[in-house]
Parts: structure tokens; sequence; C-alpha cells
């Protein structure tokens, strides 16, 4: 990028050079044509620079093969040829298969959204494209929240204006960030917090209702009794809209109100995301006393993502147990699944300074965040909630790459090894 | 079929199994008390099946012990890169999916320089890669190969990189050329070191094998995106009497990813669950491949490399090769390779014991977590993160978490009384509050009537301490 590059620095502001490779990077890699980002300007023509595509290298030709280096140790015939032999996959079919989750509904459906989202559908374990390509591809949905928080600032920098604007922030994540749902995080109710009342908290999601028109997903504070007060609000001033509540949890059920948080999504029209923390026997559980009130096609589950670094192999593991089971004919556990991804920033080495070898953070992060979900994405997850702009792009982009066959081209890296940097 | 009738059909084993073909004379020389307790250890692969001496020792059993060791071989098979204590084990796989067992032979990571690198540079980036290292819940997490590749495809030039790599470090190596001349001079220096030949290909194959078989070496086969001529070329080298081999479907990033993915996956499904053992050999990604692409931005490359990396290392592979040294590609790799690679059986632990936060005084707060590694780091996380000075007794319920534990019965008044003696936190407050985990509330009662200490329920998750402490501390009858 050369003259280019030295001209980003100048005009970058703050922190000098490590910190403007956040903003690039996301810029390279969105290929998003001109947006402005911590007084970054990219346009499209200088990213026309980067283009992906191979220098296509020519096979080296081989040597003559020298002499027989030495004799054999074992005298037995050796091959002279290739023997050939067909390679087959095995190909295995399972009884179950995962239920079709649409979230979002259009005006036809009762709804208001311009897109909705199908998520499931899966009659194979994920990305096991000999057997079967996903119906749906995996989605994503990027976080908001209603009220300033607190982030690192790897994450702060790509949002700061709308911070304090939930229907500006969920705006820009769809139209800049490509999001294909909006996760509006209803922090401020916690009665730690904000106390927020559910008359105020789902006028917040009208309001983003209003200014984005893919599928919604609502998320609580994580108090029971709070969350189910406020999502039965929501479900009623969003009729119709095929919103996602996140989440219904057994602590609900304890408390004895499940049920009518349940009953308000189900008269709504709207999904509900239930919630365990990583152990199937609850998980099928809660399923069991949704299917009380809801149809099975309302119910998508979240079993947990725990950080990579902070547990993700427990993540990883009852997510693959899940989607197996659930294949084999486990019918409570053939619900889709939904990734937090954005928890990846739990973990210390995703924004902590660490020292100047580990750094630059503003890659770190995202890179923390992006692996994280694709490690998910693997264990068989359909949906995931992200936050970071590159994160998200990269994760859209080996959806893509995972769906799009037939495109391995041999030539192209046959000669690796002589690649030089 | 379903997932558990083909998993039956090829490697289930039962303790009863592996008893049948034991000597089933009690004798006790593997240590244990008899060969049912032996062979329910053997099973979970805790003990190798050679400690019973008699098997190994006494004609009358050889068929047996024969037997046994194709029962017990795994799905992938063991490979050792290197000689003596400098070596690396690789695949060894016993189970596609972790959850069946556990993953045996974490993933090495090798680096890569080139033959025409000035000396200072070549040493330097070989230091470097030594020198990774970064601590982890109380491990040391470092990188474990070095590949050197041939760029020069000059056999002097290749034997003398190699030579001045195999000087500076012990590392395990990995030799990367297509060229069989080039590869025959740099094995003749350091073939007692036992290095990764890469690569066999279908041009090459008769060549390799020789040297393979010469110098007794591991053997790579490079077959990018056709299974059928790897198979083929595994059977033919396996008829050429190579052994020790390791397989590189090809790894092609970005819109070959779909390829990439579905041949590990499929590789490993016919060897792990159809028992095919010509694809039953460790699978070798190079994520390095992102670099032949010439005209993107250095950090872009960077990234690319390592998420394919993690991906590659989830789905199946064996053993990687990189180029990127970058702290930040390189953390995430070897952090989520320890997780997987972490025992599912076994709920990872840390010390119990007392924890000091800050600079607690005889009126700071004094609470409790248990010593499931998972929950211990979080809580020591927020706890950091809000600054507060405080002590945290660390109880010790296995490693298993606080929700699990109670319901278990394995975190009770008693433990939690027993672990507040012992941490004598008594003699470092003058209060005697104890703030608990909101998901060991109902210990409430019993915990105030054993310790005489007043119980506070804390948040049950403790991203909540920070609020909780906010408002209840310091407590208002105190």
């Amino acid at each position: 990028m050369g003259e280019k590059e030295k001209g980003e620095k100048e005009k970058n502001s703050e922190g000098g050079g490590i910190i403007k490779l956040g903003p690039k990077l996301l810029e390279l890699l969105s290929k998003l044509g001109e947006i402005e980002l911590e007084n970054v300007e990219i346009n499209a023509e200088e990213l026309e620079i980067w283009v992906p595509s191979f220098v296509p290298s020519a096979i080296t030709a081989q040597p003559p093969a020298p002499a027989a280096p030495a004799p054999p140790k074992v005298l037995v015939e050796k091959p002279a040829e290739i023997s050939k032999i067909e390679f087959k996959p095995l190909i295995q079919t399972y009884p179950g298969r995962i239920i079709e989750v649409q979230l979002g509904a259009t005006k036809a459906e009762g709804g208001s959204r311009g897109k909705t989202v199908k998520i499931g559908g899966e009659a194979s374990p994920s990305f096991y494209l000999f057997e079967e390509t996903p119906p749906n591809p995996p989605a994503i949905s990027a976080d908001v929240f209603d009220m300033k928080i607190s982030l690192p600032k790897a994450l702060r920098m790509h949002i700061q204006d709308v911070m304090e604007d939930p229907a500006a922030w969920a705006k820009l994540a769809v139209e800049k960030f490509n999001a294909d749902m909006i996760t509006v995080h209803l922090i401020s109710t916690d009665p730690l917090i904000k106390n927020t009342p559910p008359d105020e908290a789902s006028k917040t999601i009208e309001e983003v209702l209003q200014a984005v028109d893919v599928p919604i997903i609502v998320g609580g504070c994580g108090d029971p009794k709070k969350d189910a007060e406020v999502f039965k609000r929501v479900a009623e001033v969003a009729h119709g809209e095929r919103v996602m509540l996140s989440s219904l949890t057994l602590d609900m059920a304890e408390a004895g109100i499940l049920g009518e948080v349940a009953e308000a999504a189900k008269k709504h029209g709207h999904v509900a995301l239930a919630f365990t923390a990583i152990e199937l026997n609850r998980a099928k559980e809660l399923n069991r006393r949704l299917y009380e009130y809801l149809p099975k096609d309302s119910i998508v589950m979240d079993l947990t993502t725990a950080a990579l670094g902070y547990g993700i192999e427990y993540s990883f593991t009852i997510h693959e147990r899940a989607r197996l089971a659930a294949l084999s004919g486990d019918e409570e556990l053939q619900h889709p699944t939904s990734s937090g991804s954005t928890n990846a920033w739990a973990a210390r080495e995703a924004w902590m300074k660490l020292g100047s070898k580990w750094e630059p953070r503003e890659l770190r992060g995202p890179l923390w965040e992006t692996i994280t979900a694709l490690t998910m994405l693997l264990a068989g997850v359909d949906m995931f909630m992200m936050m970071h702009p590159a994160a998200i792009h990269t994760v859209k982009e080996v959806i893509n790459n995972l769906l799009a066959r037939g495109k391995a081209k041999p030539e192209e890296i046959a000669d690796w090894i002589t690649v030089k940097m | 079929m379903s997932e558990s009738e083909i998993k039956k059909g090829v490697r289930e084993l039962s303790p009863l199994d592996i008893y049948m073909l034991l000597p089933r004379t009690n004798c006790g020389k593997c240590g244990e008390k008899n060969c049912m307790a032996f062979a329910a250890k053997v099973v979970n692969r805790e003990v190798p099946i050679e400690l019973c001496t008699p098997l190994i020792e006494e004609e009358k059993y050889r068929s047996q012990y024969a037997k046994l060791k194709d029962l017990l071989a795994p799905a992938v098979k063991e490979i050792v890169i290197g000689a003596g204590e400098n070596s690396v084990k690789v695949g060894g796989k016993l189970v596609m999916y972790r959850h069946e067992l556990t993953y045996h032979n974490p993933t090495p990571i090798a680096i890569d320089v080139t033959d025409e690198m000035p000396d200072d540079e070549l040493l330097k980036r070989v230091k470097e890669i030594e020198d990774f290292t970064y601590d982890y819940i109380g491990r040391t997490l470092r990188l474990d190969m070095i590949a050197i590749r041939s760029t020069s495809n000059d056999p002097d030039k290749f034997k003398s990189a190699v030579e001045k790599v195999a000087g500076a470090t012990n590392l395990p190596l990995i030799l990367c050329t297509f060229n069989p001349e080039v590869m025959k001079a740099a094995l003749e220096s350091v073939y007692e070191r036992r290095p990764l030949i890469y690569a066999a290909t279908r041009e090459n194959w008769r060549d390799m094998a020789e040297l393979s078989l010469m110098y007794n070496c591991p053997l790579a086969v490079f077959v990018p995106n056709d299974l059928s001529l790897l198979k083929s070329l595994v059977n033919t080298l396996i008829e050429y009497g190579v052994e020790d081999l390791l397989l590189d479907p090809g790894t092609f990033p970005e819109d070959g990813l779909s390829e990439t993915i579905n041949n590990f996956t499929m590789i490993r499904r016919n060897a792990c669950k159809g028992d095919d053992k010509l694809l039953g050999f460790p699978l070798i990604g190079v994520p390095m491949t992102v670099w032949l692409n010439k005209e993107a931005n250095k950090e872009v490359l960077q990234w690319k490399e390592a998420y394919l990396a993690a991906m590659l290392m989830t789905r199946y592979a064996d053993l990687l090769i990189m180029h990127s040294l970058e702290g930040w590609v390189l953390l995430p790799n070897v952090i989520l390779r320890f997780n997987l690679y972490t025992d599912p059986r076994k709920p990872v632990s840390v010390e119990p014991g007392l924890r000091v936060f800050g600079n607690p005084d005889e009126n700071s707060p004094v609470m409790f977590t248990t010593n499931y590694a998972l929950t211990y780091f979080t809580v020591e996380s927020d706890i950091k993160s809000a600054k507060i000075d405080c002590y945290l007794i660390v109880v010790d319920t296995g490693g298993i978490s606080v929700e699990s534990s109670v319901a278990g019965r394995i975190l009770t008044a008693q433990t939690v009384a027993d672990a507040i003696k012992k941490s004598g936190v008594e003699g470092k407050v003058k209060h005697r509050y104890l703030i608990i985990p909101g998901l060991a509330a109902r210990l409430s009662g019993e915990i105030e009537e054993l310790t005489g200490w007043r119980v506070l329920v804390g948040p049950r998750d403790s991203s909540g301490i920070s609020a909780f402490l906010k408002e209840k501390w310091p407590p208002k009858n105190a």
C-alpha cells in the first residue's frame, strides 16, 4: 500500500502505528467501499489493490530422479506403478433432522420485516458436505445494547458514535457490518443497573424495528423475573414480527414464570431462545417445558458458548454431542442452536495488554471472536451473536466459502513449498 | 446406519473384550489387583497393554498379544517425528469426536524457514520459534517444529540450511522439497534426527519412498484434492515397504475452503468409522498456503492463516505447517489446541486454597468458589477486572463447578467449613461474613450453623460481584 499507508498513519489521530491496523484490517477484509472509521478513509480505488486472487505458479518440473540411493532393505518385489484404488466416502443416513426455524416475519406473514432468516433444517453433521449441503447458511446477528456500556477499545472504535442510540447502532450493523439480524440487549432493564421499566424497554425495540428491516432478537438482562416482565411486554408490542426472545431459562421455570412468557411468545408469534449452561439433560428438560406452550419450530437452543481459552472445549463438545444425538433421533434436541460468540471477549487474551509480543490487540481481539465463532460453526451452530465487524465479515466469508463447492485448484497450491514471501 | 451402530462395529471396546485375551491369572505384575481391573484401565487407555509382562514374554500368549495390539490400535496411526527426547508424536487418534474418549497428541505446529534466508535471519527466526512461550492455566504453551523449505531447489543450499537449523535447535524438523536429490542431500546430514520427509507426490513417490526406507524417516504424502489418488499412493507406498506415513490432502484457502474441510472430514470419518486403514494416518494441514496470494496485505494474510489453522485443528489436522510467527496469530491457536486436547473425562482443576486479590485488609470481603478451572479463572478475572481487594477461598470440589458440586453433594457446608479453617482467613479478617456463590444459596443456613460465619448470598454469576459489593459491602449491621 506504500504511500497510502503512510497517509493513513498521518491521518490517524489516535495511538500511532499499531492502533490503525484494526480498522485497516476491517477495510481490507470488507471491501466495503467508502466508509469512514476513526479518521481512516479508504476508498474503493485503494481497495482494488487487494483482490483475493492467486498468482498462478507453474508446477516445477521434477528433475530426473537420481539413481536409486541404496539397495532396498527388504527383498520383496516393489511396485513400479501406483496401483489404483477408488476412494469412497463413508456416507451415513440419519433418522433425525434439525427443525427449521424462521426468524422475522414479512408483511404478508403478519410482521413488517423486509428480510427473514431461516436457520436449521440440517440432516447431517455440520459441513459434512459429502453428505449434504446445509439447507440454510448459518446466520449472524450483531449485538446492540440499549445503553452505553464499557467495551474493549477494539470493539468500541467501530461503534462509538452510535453507542447511545440503539436504532442508529442497529442501522450501522446492518448497513456497514452486513449483519443478517440484530440482537438488542436490554441490559438497562437490570434492576441493578437502570431498572428500565418494560414499557420503556419495548419502545427501544419498536425504534429498532423501525430503523432496520432485518429480524430482531430481544436480549434480556439475565434477571429471570424482570426478563419475564419485559419479554411479555415486548412480545405484545412486536406482535407478529417473529422476534426471538433471548432467553428463556429453567430459572424462569423455577420461579414459576416460564409459562406466561412462553404463552406470550406463542400468542404474538415469536420464537424462544432456550438457554442452558452446558448440560444436555437440562436443555432437554427446558425444551420439554416449552413444548407445553410453543410449537417446535419456534424454539432455538443456546447451550452456552464459553470463550476460546475459557472453556470453549465444553461448548464445542456439548454442541457436537447435541447435534449427533439430534440426528440419531433425539427429538428433544432437534432444534437449531445459537452461539453468543461475543462471549469471546470475556477471555483476557482477547483484550488485555500482554506485552508487545502479542500486539496489536486490535487484531488479537477480533481474531479471538472469529475463532470462537468458527470453532462453534464446525460443532454445528446455526446462528451467531457477534460484535466485531471484522469477525462478522470473516465468519460470513468462511460460511460462503464453505458452501461454494468445487473451487479447489490443485495447481495453485501444488508448489507451495517454494513460495517466496 | 446410525452413528452408534457404525462405532460399535469398529472400535467400541469393553473391558471384557480385553480381559478375554489377557492371561487371566491375576498375577498382579502389572500393578493391578487382577486382570479385570487391568483390562478396565487398558480400555480407557490409562495404561499400556505392555505392562502385562507375561503377555509379552511368554510364547503361549503370542497370538493373544497380537490380537490385543490390533484391537487397541488407534484408528489413526501414531507416528514419531524426531529422535529420543526431541521428538513429537503425531496422530494416534482413537476417536473421531473428542467426547467419545479424548484426543491424543496435540497438533504440533511447525513454523517455516527457507534455504535462501541469510544466515543471521535464519538463526534469528529459529530462535524466535524456540523462544515462543505463553503461560496459560499454569502450563507453558510452545511451538513444536521447524519446517525447512527449499526455495532454491539446490541440494547444497538446502543441505547447508538444514545443517544450520539442526545445529541451532533440538526441535524436530520437517524437510520440505519435492526434489528427491535435494531431499537426499539434507537427509544425509540429519537423518539421525528422524525428520519428516515432505513430501512424496504422484511424480516423485518412488524416489521419496527409497529415501524414507534408506534413512528410516517418516514420509508425508502430498496429493491435493484427489482422495482416490491419495489412497492409491498410500497403498502403493505401503506395498513398497514404507510404514510411517502422514497425509496432506491439500489446504486450499479462500474459496477452496469447502474442499479442504470436506476432504479432512471424509478422511477422518473413513479412518475412524469405516476402519479404512489406508487413510488411518495423521493429517497435515498447511495454513501457510494463504501466502501464495501475493497481492494481499500482510496483516490480511496473517489473519487468514490464523483462522484457517484453527479450523484445520478443529477438523482433524494432526500437524500444522505455518508461516506467521506473530504472537496474535499463534496465541489463539496454541490455546485452542490446549482446549481441544483437554481430556473431557477429567475436569480441569486448580489448586484449592486461599487467593489474595489486591491489597485486602481486616475489613475486606471474603468469598469462596470451587476449584473447577473454568469457574475459578472466570471469578478471578471478574475480581481482577473490577479491581476488588478481597480474599477468595478456593474450595476443593474435585474440579467440579459450583452448580454441579452442590447438586452432587460435593460442595457442602462441611467442605466449606473445612476450607475456611484450612485457609487461615480467620486470622486475616476481623469480621465473620462469608460471601457465597449465588448457585450455592441453598447451603446458606447450614454454613451459618456449622461455621458461625454470617452468610451473604452473592450473585449467580461472578460478573455481578462488583455490583453486589457496591450494594452489600460492608454489611449494614456489621
